[in-house]
Formats: C-alpha cells, sequence, structure tokens
C-alpha cells in the first residue's frame, strides 16, 4: 500500500505518465470541444424564448463547471497535502490554480454578456453572481499565497488551508439558484434527472463540456511538469532530462 | 445548419454581438493559457540546460589557463 502511495507521489513517475498522456488528452479535447462548440453555435436548434443568444450556453456552462470542479479537485489535494504531505498535491494545487482562475474569469464575463439580451443588465448582486465572483477571489488568494511564502513547506500548508477555507463556496454556488430568488436559470444538467433540453441542444454541450475537461488535463499535466522542472532541477532524472532535450 | 445564409450566421438575429464577443474572449483566453503554458516550460528547461552548459565548462579543464594577479597598491 505505502509503495503505492510513494509511487504516485514520485514527481519523476508522475512527468513520464504526464509525457505519454497529454497528446491523447490534448488532441482528443480540442476535437470534442470543437464539435460541441460548431454544432451549438451552427447547427443546434434555436431556443424558443432565448432565441440564438443562450448559444453562449456552449461555452458559459464548460467554463463554469470546470471553474467549480478545478476547485474541488484542489481541496481534495489539498486534504491529501494536508495528511499526507506528497508532494504532487501540492504542486496539483499550485499548477491549476490560475486555470481555475481564467475558467472563473470566463463563466463570469460570458454570463454577464449573456445578460444583457436576456436580463437586461449586465451584472446584478444575485446569489450565484456573487458566490462566483468569490470563487474568482479565492482563485486569486490561493495564487498569491503559494507564491508569497518562499519556504515550499510552508507554502504548501497554509496554501492547502486556505484552499480548504474556501471549499465552502461550492455548495453555496451549487445550491445559490434554490436557496435563493435569482435570476439565474436552475441548472441544465443533473445526475439524476433527464436534461430538460431536446438532445440537439444538449449533445453539443455535453461535447464541450467534457473537450474542456480532457484540455484541462492537458493544462495540469503540463503545467505540473513545468512545476516539478523548476523544483528537481538539482535531482539527476531532471539533469540527463534537460541535457538529452526530450522535455 | 440552423441559419440561411453567412450574413444570418454572423447577426444571429441581432444577437451577433453578444455570441461573437463571448466565443472570442473565450477562444483567446483558452488560447493564450495554452501557448503561456507551453512557453514557461521551454523557458524551464532552456534556462536549465544554460546552467547546466555553464558547470559543465567550468568543471572542463581549460585549454590555457593564467593565473589572475592582483597588482599590489602599495
Amino acid at each position: 500500500m505505502w509503495q503505492i502511495f510513494h509511487k504516485l507521489g514520485s514527481p519523476k513517475w508522475f512527468y513520464g505518465i504526464a509525457s505519454k498522456l497529454m497528446p491523447w488528452l490534448l488532441w482528443l479535447g480540442a476535437g470534442l470541444l470543437l464539435a460541441g462548440l460548431v454544432w451549438g453555435l451552427a447547427f443546434a436548434p434555436k431556443d424558443y424564448l432565448q432565441g440564438n443568444s443562450y448559444r453562449i450556453l456552449y461555452i458559459h456552462v464548460p467554463s463554469a463547471f470546470l471553474a467549480q470542479s478545478v476547485y474541488l479537485m484542489m481541496a481534495s489535494a489539498a486534504v491529501v497535502t494536508l495528511v499526507w504531505r506528497i508532494k504532487l498535491a501540492d504542486l496539483f494545487v499550485r499548477s491549476v490554480a490560475p486555470v481555475g482562475a481564467i475558467f472563473t474569469f470566463l463563466a463570469l464575463f460570458t454570463g454577464a454578456v449573456w445578460g444583457k439580451p436576456t436580463w437586461g443588465t449586465w451584472w446584478i448582486w444575485d446569489a450565484r453572481l456573487t458566490s462566483m465572483l468569490i470563487l474568482l477571489f479565492l482563485y486569486f488568494g490561493v495564487i498569491a499565497l503559494s507564491s508569497a511564502i518562499s519556504d515550499e513547506k510552508s507554502a504548501a500548508r497554509s496554501t492547502a488551508v486556505l484552499v480548504l477555507v474556501g471549499v465552502v463556496n461550492i455548495p453555496i454556488i451549487k445550491y445559490s439558484v434554490e436557496w435563493w430568488n435569482t435570476l439565474h436559470q436552475p441548472a441544465t444538467f443533473k445526475l439524476t434527472e433527464k436534461p430538460s433540453m431536446s438532445p440537439d441542444m444538449w449533445v453539443p454541450l455535453l461535447l464541450a463540456v467534457l473537450g474542456l475537461y480532457l484540455i484541462f488535463g492537458w493544462l495540469a499535466c503540463l503545467r505540473m511538469q513545468t512545476e516539478i522542472l523548476t523544483r528537481e532541477s538539482r535531482t539527476r532524472w531532471v539533469q540527463e532530462l534537460v541535457r538529452s532535450g526530450e522535455g | 445548419m440552423e441559419f440561411d445564409s453567412i450574413a444570418a450566421f454572423w447577426s444571429m438575429e441581432g444577437h451577433g454581438p453578444y455570441v461573437w464577443t463571448c466565443y472570442a474572449v473565450f477562444t483567446v483566453c483558452l488560447v493564450g493559457l495554452m501557448v503561456w503554458s507551453m512557453r514557461q516550460r521551454r523557458s524551464v528547461i532552456n534556462s536549465q540546460r544554460r546552467r547546466a552548459g555553464r558547470s559543465s565548462a567550468r568543471q572542463a579543464p581549460a585549454a590555457a589557463s593564467f593565473t589572475p594577479v592582483q597588482p599590489s597598491r602599495d
């Protein structure tokens, strides 16, 4: 058991696995995302209430989905960092925080632009929008804290604590549309129910969500590799890797 | 195809500016993030290779060596 853990936590092992996975993640992800977006933009039927503006959904929902699940993944990694002190977990938190921040920004931005023709306003301080804005600030906080402390171990620990404190926000985002009166429409997908849209509207959405997930996987691998190269620059295997030009 | 012409696709019955702004910003952010991350890794590798080159040059015996002379100031 401990051996498996040890192996899973070894940066060298991860670097190799990531290199093998990355081409698959990138091309499959880009293909799915592109297919979903082209389908959603040009071939999906028009929404009878919102007209064509609803096509923003195909980038808004994947971004918002990723924004929240990246945070949840970071929170799981934070638990691993605190309990088992595995280096890779901390590497993950550090590497994906900027990615999560960009997805959150995209969800907010596309939501605002979608809100204008649909609700008649760019922004209102309602529960869903405000909690999403808090998520963006949480990401900024994580990025700032992890780079502000120079000692690697204490940076890892304090960042993990911040991530875990912020995780309260995730259920608030999720249920805000049910707990409070808000302009935002309820979730498009639920695990327990059939989607309320017609298949030629939700299949492209599903493709786009899956595609963006895979691209996130690629980004996470790439950014973790960069972080590993920086941190382990004194180890023999990194020096050999750099010299051989593999990278 | 849900639209009759390219012009209709472009204007989206008046919603075009909103839809296309979103897609443009999304593309720029995502592609930017991907390119930035790739460049970061490249620059880390390059700087380490340079450092490795320097340190191995230091270890190799120099072809011609000279001893720096400290001129006395008195």
